[in-house]
């Protein structure tokens, strides 16, 4: 990624006159953050782009030619010029690849944080760059805010249960000094009265649900057999390793899952507690048996470098561990893989909960607040 | 009207392979159809009988120019339902004189075919199992035609080699190609895709080896809508819509009397203007091409200009993703094209490109400049001020 700007931009961004780069998906939340920065920056500032990510079929998400059209159309009415951005190339090697890799690998990746992390904060913020757009903004509901000293923050949106923080978590200051998210302030049913105040087309459109290139008459399992070959694999105890039943195919079957997986002689829920695809096995439990009292996380990110004391220790913090999850309180420390050559950046991070949680599944994310400031989003990693 | 940051300031149209604009002639030719003289020409009127009588003229003299009988010309709704029409319906006409026993046949086409010559040959292989060999271009951006002979077998039904490729503007050895075919595949029907031929080339003569000939009214000046395909030699199609059987059965709909009319009037006039204008443009074209090239390092102009239309510059331009080289130059008033959009307005990388064996990075790399009789030696300066501003910018 150019280093076109400082971690520290003196100027402020919000009244510098930069011009901003909308990704619009055709949904209703980026349509209405495009209205918003015409609305605080003038059209002539303000250029929409979607994102063509994904070349296969889909019937949900940003790549359909009707979503196109919709984003379109908001654009010509907003008075804003509109591009088309291809960049269904690295999605695939950065998205999909990698999605259908971890599943065939008993593993569960999050394809959202991964576009997020690969394409809108990265590939397309480097188009931006080149293009002279000062900033990318979308329709997340999540909030940049900014310390007396400069320091971006990541912030959850004002909407709890439209919250989007979870799947930014993963961005650091050059990449947060040059977002914008221009509905994190707002309410989803505000979003959505503004867009009908502004009568744009989008209004009224759902949500997009679910993973936005597998279709849903397709579903995860039919896009994997595609793709991947899939094995039945047998359901054993966990902690005798009685058999307990067959599965059509392991690589389907998530750590934490239940369905599918019966009750137990005691008549309890059983969990999936393990996935071993090369062993064709799944580990079921009790419910007891499906908690964690801490996980250990790769690829770690930072909003604003380590904790400070983390090098040397502990930091509390608060973990959440799914898009909709709550934050639960935990301390973090350096991981098995310890402290970077540098002294401060971990390889691993390991997070102990305070009370157990039910176990991640490997390939999940797990961001982490500060509890000092709850809505403050600390950093991310990966289950390993 | 959407904003751009220059807006008021001058704007550059080097978008002419994707349309160019309408001729005056062609514009006047149109109104009285588009006026008083609004009638089907299907009914029993004296109303009917003067609209029949405008789209008889403009087929005729739509036929005495691109070299068919009167009978011969189909007029179709573009370029894309022309090649439609020749390689499905074309396919099928053949196909009903081929004994059963010959197999499912097969359908050659080069490419660095137009997506409607492309899919077209893919839905035809995928409805009736018959066996597409596509031909790829040798570097120069021309046909390959050892590898043409190589796919050219008698079991051939449909060849498809387009006369001047969109992306390129390299003009194909349609005479070598003819050739070939007629010599290792004599049962086989032979189409090309004339659509950006006729502004610069004796449409009639380069094309006349060949059994069906698509052309599209609004590359030449003429309105869009508006296309047509040539049927010589006795060759035959089955049509593709089903209807009235208008146009001899062999396209079904009211006519567009209009655009027939405007089609033939622009016709009259690119071809009148062949010479002049093919002359000035290249002109134009050649110092546009040499301009940048010394501005800009790295350059590479596609195709050899002596195999090339006059309108068409084509470069690969190491370094740069043309997806962005586009949104700038249009953001600096230089109106130009990657070549290759999908119908969402994505850029991929080039089929085109990639048929010549360049790989995904290099043939993501291609812009086109494609100027028309309108182009203007201010268009070009305008050009060599901004292109080499904008290439610099993205290579930072």
């Amino acid at each position: 990624m150019p280093s076109t700007v400082s971690r520290r931009p003196s100027r402020d961004c919000e009244t510098d006159g930069v011009r901003v780069l909308v990704a619009m998906s055709g949904g209703v939340d980026s349509s209405v953050a495009a209205a918003s920065l015409v609305g605080s920056l003038g059209a002539s500032a303000v250029v929409g782009a979607t994102l063509k990510l994904w070349g296969g079929e889909s019937d949900s998400g940003c790549c359909s030619v009707a979503d196109v059209d919709d984003a379109r159309r908001v654009a010509d009415q907003l008075g804003i010029v509109h591009h088309v951005f291809n960049f269904a190339a690295d999605f695939e090697a950065h998205v999909v690849d990698p999605y259908v890799a971890g599943h065939a690998a008993g593993r569960t990746p999050n394809p959202c944080i991964e576009c997020n992390r690969h394409l809108k904060f990265d590939r397309l913020l480097e188009r931006a760059a080149l293009l002279g757009f000062g900033a990318v903004a979308t329709g997340h509901h999540a909030r940049v805010a900014r310390d007396p000293d400069g320091t971006f923050r990541l912030l959850r949106g004002a909407d709890a249960a439209k919250d989007q923080s979870y799947v930014l978590a993963m961005l650091g200051q050059d990449a947060l000094a040059r977002c914008r998210f221009p509905v994190g302030d707002r309410t989803k049913s505000e979003v959505r009265a503004e867009a009908a105040r502004l009568g744009l087309r989008t209004a009224t459109k759902p949500d997009s649900q679910d993973v936005c290139f597998i279709r849903s008459d397709v579903g995860r399992a039919g896009f994997l057999a595609d793709r991947v070959p899939l094995h039945a694999g047998r359901v054993v105890d966990h902690a005798t390793g009685d058999d307990l039943g067959a599965v059509e195919a392991v690589e389907l079957v998530t750590v934490g899952q239940r369905r599918g997986m019966g009750h137990g002689t005691d008549g309890r829920r059983r969990f999936v507690t393990a996935v071993d695809v090369p062993a064709r096995r799944v580990a079921v439990g009790p419910p007891e048996a499906a908690l964690a009292a801490g996980q250990v996380l790769h690829t770690v990110t930072w909003v604003d470098g380590p904790p400070a004391g983390l090098a040397g220790g502990t930091v509390p913090a608060l973990a959440q561990c799914s898009a909709h999850g709550r934050a639960v309180p935990c301390t973090v420390h350096p991981g098995p893989d310890g402290v970077s050559a540098d002294g401060v950046s971990v390889d691993s991070l390991s997070v102990e909960f305070a009370e157990p949680q039910r176990r991640v599944a490997p390939g999940q994310t797990v961001a982490l607040y500060d509890p000092s400031r709850p809505d403050s989003v600390l950093g991310s990693g990966i289950v390993g | 009207m959407t904003a751009v940051r220059d807006e008021g300031d001058r704007r550059s149209y080097f978008d002419h392979a994707a349309t160019t604009p309408l001729r005056p002639e062609a514009l006047e030719s149109m109104l009285p159809l588009l006026t008083g003289e609004f009638a089907n020409p299907s009914g029993a009127h004296a109303e009917s009988r003067r609209a029949r009588v405008a789209i008889d003229d403009a087929r005729d003299h739509i036929a005495e120019l691109l070299g068919a009988g009167p009978g011969d010309v189909v007029l179709t709704s573009g370029g894309t339902e022309a090649d439609d029409l020749a390689v499905q319906g074309g396919w099928e006409a053949a196909s009903a004189t081929v004994d059963d026993d010959g197999g499912p046949g097969a359908v050659v086409c080069s490419a660095m075919e137009h997506p409607a010559v492309l899919e077209a040959c893919r839905a035809l292989a995928r409805r009736t199992g018959a066996e597409l060999r596509t031909v790829a271009g040798d570097r120069w951006g021309r046909v390959d035609l050892d590898s043409l002979a190589g796919a050219c077998t008698p079991d051939v039904r449909l060849v498809s080699v387009m006369a001047v490729n969109n992306e390129l503007g390299t003009v194909q050895a349609l005479a070598d190609v003819a050739d070939t075919v007629r010599e290792r595949s004599p049962g086989a029907v032979l189409h090309t895709d004339a659509v950006q031929a006729v502004p610069w080339l004796d449409v009639a003569a380069v094309t006349a080896p060949f059994d069906l000939v698509s052309v599209s009214a609004h590359k030449f000046g003429g309105p869009k809508g508006a296309g047509a395909l040539v049927l010589r030699r006795g060759a035959e199609v089955r049509p593709r819509i089903a209807g009235g059987g208008q146009e001899r059965g062999r396209r079904s709909g009211t006519p567009n009397v209009a655009g027939a009319v405007g089609m033939a009037a622009a016709l009259d006039a690119a071809t009148a203007g062949r010479a002049a204008d093919g002359a000035r443009v290249a002109a134009l074209r050649d110092r546009l091409a040499d301009g940048l090239a010394a501005r800009v390092p790295a350059l590479v102009e596609s195709g050899r200009r002596q195999d090339r239309v006059a309108g068409i510059l084509h470069l690969r331009v190491d370094g740069v993703e043309s997806e962005a080289l586009v949104v700038l130059l249009d953001e600096y008033g230089i109106a130009a094209s990657a070549g290759a959009a999908c119908s969402s307005g994505a850029v991929g990388p080039s089929h085109v490109l990639v048929s010549l064996g360049l790989d995904d990075v290099a043939a993501s790399s291609g812009i086109r400049f494609s100027l028309g009789v309108t182009s203007t030696d201010e268009d070009v300066d305008h050009a060599l001020d901004r292109v080499p501003q904008a290439i610099a910018r993205l290579r930072n």
